[in-house]
């Protein structure tokens, strides 16, 4: 079988680092390639290279073997190359219809056929199996639905390689598998497939071979992905053993720290009541849309609340007011590190400073004091960074993480919600992070955080409370959780009455 | 390495000033005479003291446009009211109270009702300019009181006030956006105000608090003006705003907020006033001045636009003249 896409050799230098070294490796026809590695592996350059954003320095592309150089994106279109992001590029106050068509609308004497695009959308959302209506906007349409778009536009291109980057980093358990579906169809079709994701699962499930980088090498191919066991993929990415990514340690509970009663509010079906210990790792799953960012948001009061109090040690905290719960001891850590998390031109440790400058109640900036303690944090959180003074941005996503527990570490934050803290993260410095949630935990603070990722929950969280459509369908102890009452609880089904608390 | 990375960085404008300054000397009959130099700090004291304060608002990622309009309008009600009162005292405070209720009426419909600046000030732009006309009823004032006049023509250690205030102006703000929590905020807000609001940064009031203050300033600016031509003009300083917003973008103040330098601002300034000084020495006609201001304007906006596209790390054009030492490591993604 002739390879449909292949890297030659493919070696790619930035100033000071290289970035790409020397790699080589086919993806066939009908085949779904996975790609791994941790962040900075050089998985990004690979799809930048194949998109025409970055040429190599060395070696190059070649499709049905010829040898193929691009010179911009459009090449890389026009020779029947898709990559669908994982940071949306959609038009949203474009409809829906118009972004799958971007470009290529049908049109008859220089007009828009809007019959014509019409039908040829719901065609590309029917084959999607969405029902999203092809009129509305995108900016009123869930994340999930946008990504779901994106991979319409590269189906409407009808593109022969198609590469996905982290695709279901903001889909729903469903929409996830929707994709996968989709992309088994796109196999039986013939295309070649690349798939970049964190999530084992999924590569299990989807693909036929898995292709591992590590600091820019290449750092084995494996063919034989069904009787590829997990632990050999991620000694080979991590290029050491991790017997277990969790490494769960118990600790003692102290007083109740965070009292909810009776709390309501957008995004929340049914007033939801709990207490939570300090010392305490509460988990909290379920689907999108289940509530659990709307959950976290509200007792930060960066939404207002609609009936209710939360009690942070006894007292009662005044809603609606992010600088108030951060005085009591509150700490938000977004799901969106980029939008809600961090001042991407503002270095490391302005970003640390910023909460705790806001409650001190002093006027002036003490920038030594600042820098002392940015720097311990930095060391103590182990956060990669050129300087304190680098642009946030620059880091990779599990430093910014870091850097934004050091930023609630520096305003001594007792309760920490932490709204899926790993996403985007790579195993590496998945682990440590949980290993800074045990350590936070074992100072006696409380941590709530909400994941997706159901190994993720049941291998951290004392205990998990599951959300389902805005309202709390059960807590379930560490000691007796299982990924069957877990889904069991979190799935939407009509007809079942939620667990008695 | 990154020392002298980070040093040829902190005096990169400086140089460019001072290139700026040694080729229109060398060019430029009498450009370097203490006397035309005078003449042209004292010309760059109305742009440089607003420079200032429209620093913070464009770090704030907003922009305000009504700053004509309000110089104009706190000069004619400043003499207005000392004609009226004959106190010099009552007609300051007068007009520095009508800029500073200006930018409160700016920044509360900005932060609390969250209109985008632009449309917000270029409404108020309109009013107030209609305001100043309606309180001097459509003519210049004359204020009867010598004594304001000092404020536009006295000095001190030979150096003229409206100097002195831009030198206030350019240390105190600078102190204000480096050193205090207030001008941290207003960086923090402008390089993502939802991520500030989250991390406990007031970010409404931050908001006011600038625009009120900018008001004021402009205000300020607008009755030395009047001191400094001895009536209050309602048709004073129009396009002002614009010589404003093109020094401090020349002075690297990002137009997408986040990034701002009091130094960057103090030599956006100095540059306009040296192009334009030199201008007028070489007896260039009015009409081409316009042009080579815009020019300048759009230059500056293009280099903005340009370092945004180029890479994530605050630069202004005065980066060109630095090594690109601290490329992006792209691994980290």
């Amino acid at each position: 079988m002739t390879a449909c896409l292949a890297y030659d050799r493919v070696g790619k230098r930035f100033p000071g680092v290289v970035a790409l070294d020397d790699v080589s490796f086919s993806v066939g026809a009908g085949e779904v390639r996975a790609l791994m590695g941790e962040n900075g592996a050089g998985k990004s350059t690979l799809l930048k290279i194949l998109a025409g954003e970055y040429r190599p320095d060395s070696g190059g592309l070649r499709i049905d073997g010829v040898p193929l150089a691009f010179a911009s994106p459009r090449e890389s279109q026009a020779a029947g190359i898709a990559i669908i992001h994982q940071e949306l590029h959609l038009a949203p106050d474009l409809t829906v219809t118009e972004n799958l068509l971007l470009g290529r609308m049908p049109s008859r004497g220089g007009f828009v056929d809007r019959t014509a695009a019409r039908r040829e959308a719901e065609a590309i959302l029917a084959r999607l199996g969405e029902t999203i209506d092809p009129d509305a906007r995108v900016r009123t349409l869930p994340i999930g639905k946008r990504q779901m778009i994106e991979i319409g536009k590269a189906l409407a291109r009808d593109a022969r390689i198609i590469a996905f980057d982290e695709p279901t980093s903001s889909l729903s358990a469903t929409e996830t598998r929707t994709l996968m579906r989709i992309i088994a169809d796109l196999r039986r079709d013939g295309r070649a497939i690349l798939y970049v994701s964190h999530r084992m699962e999924e590569v299990f499930e989807i693909s036929d071979s898995v292709t591992v980088l590590r600091d820019g090498r290449h750092a084995g191919d494996f063919p034989d992905m069904p009787a590829l066991s997990q632990d050999r993929l991620i000694t080979a990415m991590a290029g050491r053993t991790i017997a277990d990514i969790y490494a769960y340690r118990d600790r003692p509970r102290g007083d109740v720290a965070l009292r909810i009663a009776g709390l309501l509010g957008p995004g929340l079906r049914r007033p939801i009541d709990l207490e939570v210990h300090e010392g305490e790792i509460l988990g909290f799953f379920g689907l999108v849309g289940a509530g659990r960012s709307e959950l976290f948001k509200l007792l930060y009061g960066a939404v207002p609340v609609t009936a209710g109090t939360v009690a942070i040690g006894g007292i009662p905290l005044p809603p609606g007011d992010p600088r108030r719960a951060i005085a009591a001891g509150l700490a938000l850590c977004p799901e969106d590190r980029k939008d809600e998390a961090i001042i991407p031109l503002a270095g490391v440790a302005e970003n640390i400073a910023l909460a705790r400058r806001n409650i001190a109640g002093r006027p002036l900036v003490d920038d030594r004091a600042e820098a002392r303690q940015a720097g311990a944090l930095i060391d103590l959180m182990r956060v990669k960074t050129a300087s304190a003074a680098t642009a946030i941005a620059t880091l990779s996503g599990g430093n910014q993480q870091k850097a934004i527990i050091a930023r609630w570490l520096a305003a001594d934050a007792r309760i920490l919600l932490m709204d899926e803290p790993t996403r985007g993260i790579d195993v590496g410095a998945r682990s440590e992070i949980y290993a800074h949630m045990y350590r936070l935990a074992e100072e006696g603070r409380t941590i709530l955080f909400a994941s997706s990722d159901m190994p993720e929950v049941m291998g951290v969280a004392d205990r998990i409370v599951v959300m389902r459509e805005g309202t709390v369908a059960g807590i379930v102890p560490r000691a007796e959780t299982t990924s069957d009452t877990l889904l069991r609880l979190a799935l939407p089904d009509a007809g079942r009455r939620p667990v008695d608390l | 390495m990154r020392a002298s990375a980070s040093l040829l960085r902190s005096l990169g404008p400086l140089v460019l000033l001072l290139v700026v300054f040694a080729a229109l000397g060398l060019l430029v009959p009498d450009f370097l005479g203490l006397r035309n130099m005078r003449g042209l700090v004292l010309s760059v004291t109305l742009v440089g003291t607003i420079a200032t304060t429209m620093m913070l608002v464009l770090a704030l990622r907003e922009v305000d446009l009504s700053v004509g309009s309000v110089t104009a309008l706190s000069g004619v009600l400043t003499a207005v009211v000392i004609g009226q009162t004959g106190s010099v005292a009552l007609g300051i405070l007068a007009g520095l109270v009508a800029g500073a209720l200006v930018g409160l009426l700016n920044g509360w419909v900005v932060a609390v009702l969250k209109v985008n600046s632009l449309i917000v000030t270029l409404a108020t732009m309109e009013i107030v300019r209609g305001l100043a006309f309606l309180v001097s009823g459509g003519e210049a004032v004359s204020i009867p009181a010598e004594r304001f006049y000092v404020l536009g023509s006295g000095t001190l250690f030979g150096i003229n006030y409206p100097i002195w205030i831009m030198l206030a102006a350019f240390i105190g703000f600078g102190i204000l956006l480096n050193r205090t929590v207030f001008g941290r905020n207003v960086l923090a807000i402008g390089g993502n105000p939802e991520a500030a609001r989250l991390a406990g940064v007031p970010v409404r009031r931050v908001r006011i608090g600038v625009f009120v203050v900018q008001g004021a300033v402009a205000a300020l600016a607008g009755i030395v003006l009047a001191a400094r031509i001895t009536s209050g003009q309602p048709n004073t300083s129009q396009g002002l705003e614009l010589a404003v917003i093109s020094a401090c973008v020349l002075g690297g103040v990002s137009l997408s907020g986040g990034v701002a330098t009091i130094a960057g601002v103090v030599i956006g300034v100095f540059i306009m006033g040296a192009a334009q000084n030199a201008l007028n020495l070489l007896d260039v006609p009015t009409f081409y001045q316009y042009v080579v201001r815009g020019g300048i304007l759009l230059a500056a906006v293009i280099f903005d636009r340009l370092r945004q596209s180029g890479s994530l790390r605050g630069a202004s054009l005065l980066h060109f003249l630095r090594p690109a030492a601290q490329q992006q490591d792209p691994s980290v993604s």
